[in-house]
C-alpha cells in the first residue's frame, strides 16, 4: 500500500490507462503544462506529449462535441471542464448529443467517452466556481454519473470509467483534492454501480457521496460516543444507482438520511428519499431527512458560504432529530 | 464542359435524382400519416450530390434535421431510411430517430441532429479521431445558414482550424433561417467570409449549379484529405416547400420569390446541359427515373409491411451493457 492525495490517485489513473491504450488522451483547457486549476493532469504532457494530452480553445461545446466525435470513430477520449459550473456551457452536446447518442442509432454504437469535471464549495470561489450541479445530469438517461469520495476509488473508479463503453460524467470535489487515504499498489479497479458501506451502523443509514461522505465519517465518529451508530452508504455512482445496497441498509437500521452539497429542492437527496419511500417504507420508524445546502445560490462570503452549504454539524444535528433527541435547524 | 468530367456530372444527376424521388414520396407518405415531421430539402439537391459524390465510402458524414437528401448522397439505403420515417424497427435507428435523425452507420453517416448547429462540434471531434489514428478519411459536416450564428458553429470552427483537422464544413444557405431571412440576422452578404475569422478558405457558390460546386468541393475534400485542414464552403439555393411539411411557407416568402427559384431549379438545368452535351439521353432519363422509383416502391413496401418496435425494447439501447 503506498499513500496517495485524491489528486495523485485521479492522475495515477489517467496514466495508467493511457499506458495501457493509446487511444485514450486528454483533451481540455489549460490541461498541458499549466496541468489545469486542480492540477490533476500535471505533467502528463510531459509523459504522452500534446497530441495526447490536448490544450484546447475555452470553447466547452467545443470541447464536449470534439469528445462526442472522436469516440465514435475509435477514440476514447477523456474531456476535462475545469469547473462544473461551467458544463452548463456545453449542456446541449452532453443533454442532446452525447446522452442520446446510442439509443438515436436504435442502440448500435457505443460512446465510450469521460467528461472529468469538478463542483463544490468552501473556498470563497464565488457563483460562479462552486456549485454542485450532479442532479442535472443525473435526469438525463444515457449518462452515467460517478462522484468519488476517497483516494481509493477516485483511481478504481476513473480507470473504470475510462474503460467503460457508456459516456461517464465523472464528478471531482475541489475539496479533496489534498486529501490523503491508502492505495494498493498493484492495479485495481472500483466497479461503476455498485455503492460501498464506508462504516457499518445499526440506528441511522446515511447516504452520502463526495465531500459530503467524509463529513459523514467524521460525524458517525462523534456520534458513536453519544451512543448513535450511523452507517454511512456512499453510492459512489449516483447514476446508475446501486438501490439495494441503499435498501438493505435501511433495512437495518430503519432510519433514513441523504446529505450532499447541492441543494435541496430537485436535488439527489430527493431521489433516494422516493426509492426508499417506494420500496421500503414499511422499515421506516421515522421520517427520511435530507441534509443538503439551502436552496441558494453559493455566496461568495465565507460566513454565508458555510451557512448555505451543510457541514458535520449539521449532519450530527440531523441524526439526534432522527433519534427524537433535538430538533435541527435544518 | 467544366472541369468536372461528364461522367462525374452524370453521376451527380442521379444522385440529384435519387434525392428529389425520395424526398417527393416521403411528402407522399407524410400525408398518408407517417408520424412526425418532415423538413424537405427539394430545391438544394446540387449541394449533397456533388459533395457526396467525391466522398469515399469510409469519409465520414453529418447533417441536419433537413438531412434525408445529404444521407442519400452518403449512399444510405432507402428501405432502412423509409422503414424509419415509417417508424419501424427495420429503419436505420430501429424507430427511435426518425427522420431528423436519422445515423447510417453502414454508410459512415454519423448521424442527422434537430439541434441547429449541434453537428458542426462533433464533426470536428469525427475529423480528430480520424487525424490521431492517421486515417485518411475527411468529415464532411452538413448545416443549413441559420447554423451559422450558433456558439457551436464558432467553436466547432476554432477547434478544425487551429488543429487542421479534415473536414469540410457545407452550409446550404436557402435564404431563411426558417422564416428569418439573412438580412436579419447577420450583415454579412457572404457568410462564406466569417471563415477569414478562423484562418481557413472560405467560398460562396452557386449551390444550384452543380458543376460549380463539384470543383469547390473536390477541391476542399482534397485539401483534406492531404493534411491541408477544413474549408467553410456556402452554397447559394432555395428550399421550395416550407419549414417543414405543415408550413407552407408562404408568410415570409413571395409566390413569386418562390416561382423565380423555381426556374433555377438544378435538377433541371444540370438535365438540360447533359442533353444538350449528349451525355444522357431522354431515354436514359426515363429508364434510370423508372429504376428510382422502383427502388422507392420497394422501399415504402418494405417499410409499411415492417414491425414495429417492441414496447417491451422501449428501454433497450440507451446504455451499451456488457454487465
Amino acid at each position: 500500500m503506498k499513500e496517495l492525495t485524491y489528486r495523485e490517485a485521479l492522475r495515477e489513473a489517467l496514466r495508467e490507462e493511457m499506458k495501457r491504450d493509446e487511444s485514450v488522451f486528454l483533451l481540455g483547457e489549460d490541461i498541458a503544462e499549466y496541468g489545469s486549476s486542480y492540477k490533476v493532469p500535471q505533467g502528463l504532457v510531459d509523459e504522452f506529449g500534446h497530441e495526447r494530452v490536448r490544450n484546447t480553445p475555452l470553447a466547452e461545446a467545443g470541447i464536449i462535441g470534439a469528445t462526442l466525435g472522436a469516440a465514435l470513430v475509435g477514440m476514447r477520449p477523456v474531456a476535462e471542464i475545469m469547473y462544473i459550473d461551467f458544463s452548463p456551457i456545453a449542456m446541449d452536446q452532453i443533454f442532446n448529443q452525447i446522452a442520446k447518442f446510442r439509443y438515436m442509432t436504435g442502440g448500435t454504437v457505443k460512446v465510450p467517452l469521460v467528461i472529468r469535471t469538478q463542483g463544490g464549495g468552501g473556498v470563497s470561489a464565488g457563483l460562479h466556481h462552486s456549485q454542485s450541479l450532479e442532479a442535472l445530469y443525473t435526469h438525463m438517461p444515457g449518462l452515467m454519473v460517478v462522484m468519488p469520495s476517497i483516494p481509493y476509488d477516485a483511481k478504481g473508479l476513473l480507470k473504470s470509467s475510462i474503460r467503460e463503453d457508456n459516456p461517464v460524467m465523472f464528478i471531482e470535489h475541489k475539496g479533496l483534492y489534498g486529501q490523503s487515504g491508502m492505495i494498493p499498489e498493484e492495479e485495481y479497479l472500483v466497479p461503476l454501480g455498485k455503492a460501498e458501506v464506508k462504516c457499518e451502523g445499526k440506528d441511522i443509514t446515511v447516504v452520502a457521496y463526495s465531500k459530503s461522505l467524509v463529513l459523514a465519517l467524521q460525524a458517525a465518529e462523534t456520534l458513536e460516543k453519544e451512543g448513535i451508530s450511523l452507517e454511512v452508504v456512499d453510492p459512489r455512482t449516483l447514476l446508475p444507482l446501486d438501490e439495494d445496497t441503499i435498501l438493505d441498509s435501511v433495512k437495518k437500521t430503519s432510519r433514513l438520511m441523504v446529505v450532499h452539497e447541492a441543494c435541496k429542492t430537485g436535488g439527489f437527496g430527493g431521489e433516494v428519499a422516493a426509492i426508499v419511500a417506494e420500496k421500503a417504507i414499511d422499515y421506516l420508524d421515522a421520517p427520511i431527512k435530507r441534509v443538503t445546502a439551502l436552496d441558494s445560490p453559493i455566496p461568495f462570503n465565507p460566513r454565508l458560504e458555510d451557512y448555505i452549504i451543510p457541514n458535520e454539524g449539521d449532519i450530527i444535528a440531523g441524526a439526534r432529530e432522527l433519534m427524537g433527541k433535538e430538533v435541527s435547524a435544518r | 464542359m467544366s472541369k468536372i468530367g461528364k461522367e462525374k456530372l452524370k453521376e451527380i444527376y442521379i444522385i440529384m435524382l435519387r434525392i428529389r424521388a425520395f424526398e417527393e414520396r416521403a411528402i407522399v407518405e407524410y400525408h398518408k400519416g407517417i408520424p412526425g415531421f418532415i423538413h424537405s430539402s427539394i430545391g438544394e439537391e446540387a449541394i449533397p450530390a456533388a459533395v457526396g459524390a467525391f466522398l469515399r465510402g469510409d469519409d465520414y458524414l453529418l447533417t441536419t434535421h433537413r438531412g434525408h437528401g445529404d444521407i442519400i448522397a452518403k449512399g444510405a439505403r432507402f428501405d432502412k431510411m423509409m422503414a424509419e420515417l415509417f417508424a419501424k424497427e427495420t429503419g436505420y435507428c430501429k424507430g427511435r430517430g426518425g427522420s431528423m435523425h436519422i445515423v447510417a452507420t453502414d454508410r459512415n453517416m454519423l448521424g442527422a441532429t434537430a439541434i441547429v448547429g449541434a453537428g458542426l462540434p462533433i464533426a470536428s471531434g469525427v475529423a480528430l479521431g480520424c487525424k490521431m489514428q492517421k486515417l485518411d478519411r475527411v468529415t464532411v459536416c452538413f448545416f443549413g445558414d441559420g447554423a451559422t450564428c450558433t456558439g457551436a458553429f464558432h467553436e466547432a470552427l476554432c477547434f478544425a482550424s487551429v488543429w487542421d483537422l479534415p473536414v469540410v464544413f457545407v452550409c446550404a444557405n436557402n435564404l431563411y433561417s426558417l422564416s428569418t431571412p439573412q438580412k436579419v440576422y447577420t450583415k454579412l452578404e457572404h457568410i462564406s467570409d466569417r471563415a477569414k475569422a478562423y484562418g481557413i478558405p472560405g467560398v460562396t457558390v452557386d449551390g444550384n449549379d452543380v458543376a460549380a460546386v463539384a470543383e469547390v468541393a473536390s477541391e476542399a475534400i482534397e485539401r483534406a484529405r492531404k493534411g491541408g485542414g477544413p474549408t467553410f464552403i456556402e452554397g447559394m439555393t432555395y428550399r421550395i416547400y416550407g419549414h417543414h411539411m405543415g408550413d407552407p411557407g408562404t408568410s415570409y416568402r413571395t409566390k413569386e420569390e418562390v416561382e423565380d427559384w423555381k426556374k433555377k431549379d438544378p435538377i433541371a438545368r444540370l438535365q438540360s446541359r447533359l442533353l444538350k452535351a449528349k451525355v444522357i439521353t431522354k431515354s436514359d432519363i426515363e429508364e434510370i427515373q423508372a429504376d428510382v422509383n422502383r427502388e422507392l416502391d420497394e422501399a415504402v413496401k418494405f417499410a409499411a409491411e415492417s414491425p414495429e418496435p417492441k414496447i417491451e425494447d422501449a428501454l433497450s439501447g440507451i446504455y451499451y451493457t456488457a454487465r
